[in-house]
């Protein structure tokens, strides 16, 4: 093992797989993607390059922020929810009986496919026959809601499964850090008289902040670019109701083969999450010094 | 060690070197003729696969046995792929100019740059010699651009109104003579809480049917190929009428709640749980209302059909126009080695398929249909009958339109099922679509 840690040759080989496929598969799309946006391209056929146009046009188009700010809305809510995540992981952390079960229980939805949940949850908000309106018209609700095809309601009503899915995860990590706390720490806090939610806002969370910064921006970026539930469950839909900007640009490029303007609208969102990104981390540094 | 490094770069290369090899090698495969055994190879490519799509896969298998003994000097080499990398496939093929000799197409938008771009063989003396008065009118026109036909259509939809017999006898329902008549019914089966009729206007297109025929009724039965050909307007008078009506139906209950969220296979649902009664749809799913077995048989019995009604003072006047449109067609390659007997062979298959596609999957063919000795359910019969008999068939709004304005199409026709937008609004984005395609 030393002998390979110390030839360079070595090294190279072990790095470089790995390394080009990375180059490859990721860095030069997104440089390819930038390129692209500054053309008018079909997807066949020939490309025609017309400057910053398509992202001129991007910067106008009611439609992209409109679906930028669904997205935005999305990462909100989904930060929310972390203090949620923290909650139940403090509890489960706290060695009450039957937490090992209530753990695989929310771990489930984390294991099902993204189209079987979606399928799930499409079926609970049929606005006939769906789980919820049949409750609700059992407690005589005349008038009940239509959730995914209300254009007022889709997109709250949608955001319920996406933040579902992934309680698991978070879960997860955060009880993981949890039990990592020295079990010393808080014994003594206890000793000194500290109650349960004292230790909790006081040694607890400020030991796994780290954890929590992570999992902020983790929740963040994945919302930004989300698209799987809200292309299956409404496609977008009713109207641009629920429009996020990966499925916007999916519409854009595979929809209406404009290869061009769909490249130019992932472009724009890196640049959203890269700067969102860039803007967490510098507030939550702040927030600690 | 330096040794094994060497080792690990070699051994690198040559899993590179495969893969690479892999795909050399395929491609030599996709240019056929190549095996010496002096006949004639002919590479035939479909989307039929075994498994989804298995009696199309068995009649093309027939047809294909069938060529083979009559012509023993030409063996048919047949690549089967699933239609979404079927559509990749032939783009890559085409752009290396590597076409199979025969091959399937879809119509419209999704063949014409094949065929302006000279990959396609112009079909137009075989139509000529071979299908003179064959096709169904209206099918071989999708697939013909400058002039020149490019393809032989293989199938044929249209679309009725499909309906529940036992609910409608139930409440003493006829089926509807006029438009106003389809409004009563919808009315009545409102009042006792019957679904009148599903939709899946999340999709677009199944909303559009409706919105499709209205235009037909109101605005005559040229009115929306005549939009794509930039003749006529969307803010027509007569089309925002139609739009207009579609919102009337919404408003007085007449498509099942919440349709801007389901799907066309959701929506589906309600009409095969007899929950709706009515059910706009494609002739593509006449094998659920006759002979699939997943579809329980007292369901069957119940289902009936009628032609879309028409409308008081509208300009389309007869009820034998349908919406509708061709599927897949069958093109020869330009550059193929063997035009002449690819072409042969496209029209055999075409011709074949068009006699035996009907009892042997239940599939419609664009060529006119026999019905006399035909062993089908009656509904195929009836449906045969009307396509011989059908005035006009306005290949589907969507189909003919660029992506662009389909996809927008779309959009809009979910929106104004959902009340979204108003019709002068549905009119006017269109219409800004069509000119912005319009100035390309």
């Amino acid at each position: 093992m030393k002998n390979v840690m110390s030839n360079k040759t070595a090294i190279v080989l072990y790095v470089l797989p790995s390394l080009l496929l990375v180059l490859f598969l990721i860095y030069i799309p997104i440089v390819l993607t930038g390129y692209y946006g500054l053309m008018d391209w079909s997807g066949v056929g020939q490309m025609k390059f017309i400057g910053l146009e398509n992202y001129k046009k991007l910067i106008h188009d009611k439609l992209f922020w409109e679906s930028t700010w669904h997205s935005v809305l999305l990462a909100i809510f989904s930060v929310l929810s972390l203090v949620g995540y923290l909650i139940v992981s403090l509890v489960l952390a706290s060695k009450i009986k039957g937490a090992n079960l209530f753990r695989k229980i929310y771990i489930i939805p984390m294991l099902m496919s993204s189209v079987a949940i979606a399928q799930l949850w499409i079926k609970i908000f049929d606005p006939m026959n769906g789980l919820i309106n049949s409750l609700l018209s059992m407690f005589g609700i005349k008038d009940t809601p239509l959730w995914l095809a209300d254009p007022d309601m889709a997109l709250y009503a949608i955001f319920v499964p996406i933040v579902w899915q992934y309680a698991g995860f978070y879960i997860i990590i955060i009880y993981a850090a949890l039990i990592n706390v020295p079990q010393e720490l808080i014994e003594a806090a206890r000793i000194d008289g500290a109650n349960a939610f004292q230790i909790a806002y006081k040694i607890k969370v400020p030991l796994i902040s780290g954890v929590l910064k992570v999992l902020t921006i983790l929740a963040v970026v994945g919302s930004l670019k989300y698209f799987d539930l809200i292309y299956v469950m409404t496609g977008g839909g009713p109207g641009h109701a629920t429009e996020v900007i990966a499925s916007y640009m999916y519409k854009e490029a595979f929809g209406k083969f404009n290869f061009g303007y769909g490249s130019a609208i992932g472009f724009g969102l890196l640049i959203i999450s890269m700067g969102t990104t860039w803007m967490i981390q510098k507030m939550l540094r702040t927030n600690k010094e | 060690m330096k040794k094994k490094a060497l080792t690990l770069l070699v051994l690198f290369t040559l899993m590179i070197g495969f893969a690479l090899s892999g795909c050399s090698s395929s491609s030599e495969s996709a240019s056929g003729d190549k095996s010496g055994d002096g006949k004639i190879h002919l590479k035939f490519m479909h989307d039929w696969p075994k498994g989804s799509s298995t009696a199309y896969y068995n009649l093309v298998e027939e047809i294909i046995k069938d060529y083979e003994a009559k012509n023993p000097n030409v063996v048919i080499d047949v690549e089967v792929l699933n239609p979404d990398q079927y559509r990749d496939k032939l783009k890559v093929l085409a752009a290396s100019n590597e076409l199979p000799d025969v091959g399937l197409t879809w119509s419209n938008g999704f063949a014409e740059p094949y065929a302006t771009g000279g990959q396609f063989a112009p079909l137009d003396d075989i139509i000529e010699k071979e299908f003179k008065d064959q096709f169904v009118p209206g099918t071989a026109e999708s697939y013909s651009f400058n002039g020149k036909f490019y393809a032989l259509p293989m199938e044929m939809n249209i679309t009725y109104i499909f309906y529940n017999k036992e609910i409608f006898k139930k409440y003493g329902l006829q089926e509807p003579k006029n438009f106003e008549d389809l409004k009563n019914i919808g009315k009545t089966l409102a009042k006792n809480g019957i679904i009148p009729a599903t939709v899946g206007s999340k999709d677009g297109w199944p909303a559009s049917m409706w919105f499709m025929y209205l235009a037909d009724r109101i605005g005559g039965p040229t009115i929306l190929t005549d939009v794509i050909h930039g003749k006529v307007k969307m803010s027509d008078p007569a089309i925002v009428k139609a739009a207009k009506e579609i919102q009337n139906l919404v408003d007085m209950g007449f498509f099942v709640k919440g349709n801007t969220a389901f799907s066309n296979d959701d929506a589906k649902g309600y009409f095969l749980n007899e929950k709706a009664a009515m059910f706009l749809t494609a002739t593509w799913e006449l094998p659920n209302f006759t002979t699939s077995p997943d579809v329980p048989k007292e369901f069957k019995e119940k289902v009936g059909y009628f032609k879309f009604p028409l409308y008081e003072g509208g300009k389309g006047t007869d009820v034998n126009s349908y919406v509708g449109g061709p599927g897949l067609g069958a093109f020869v390659a330009e550059n193929s080695k063997h035009k002449e007997q690819a072409k042969d062979f496209a029209a055999f298959l075409v011709k074949e398929w068009g006699k035996r596609s009907v009892e042997g999957a239940g599939i419609l063919p664009a060529t006119k249909v026999n019905t006399e000795g035909l062993d089908v359910p009656e509904m195929y019969l009836d449906v045969l009958n009307d396509i011989n008999n059908a005035t006009n068939i306005t290949t589907w709004f969507d189909t003919q339109a660029s992506p662009n304005v389909s996809e927008l199409h779309h959009d809009l026709m979910t929106a104004l099922f959902g009340k979204q937008v108003t019709p002068e609004e549905f009119a006017k984005q269109h219409d800004e679509a069509l000119a912005e395609e319009a100035k390309k």
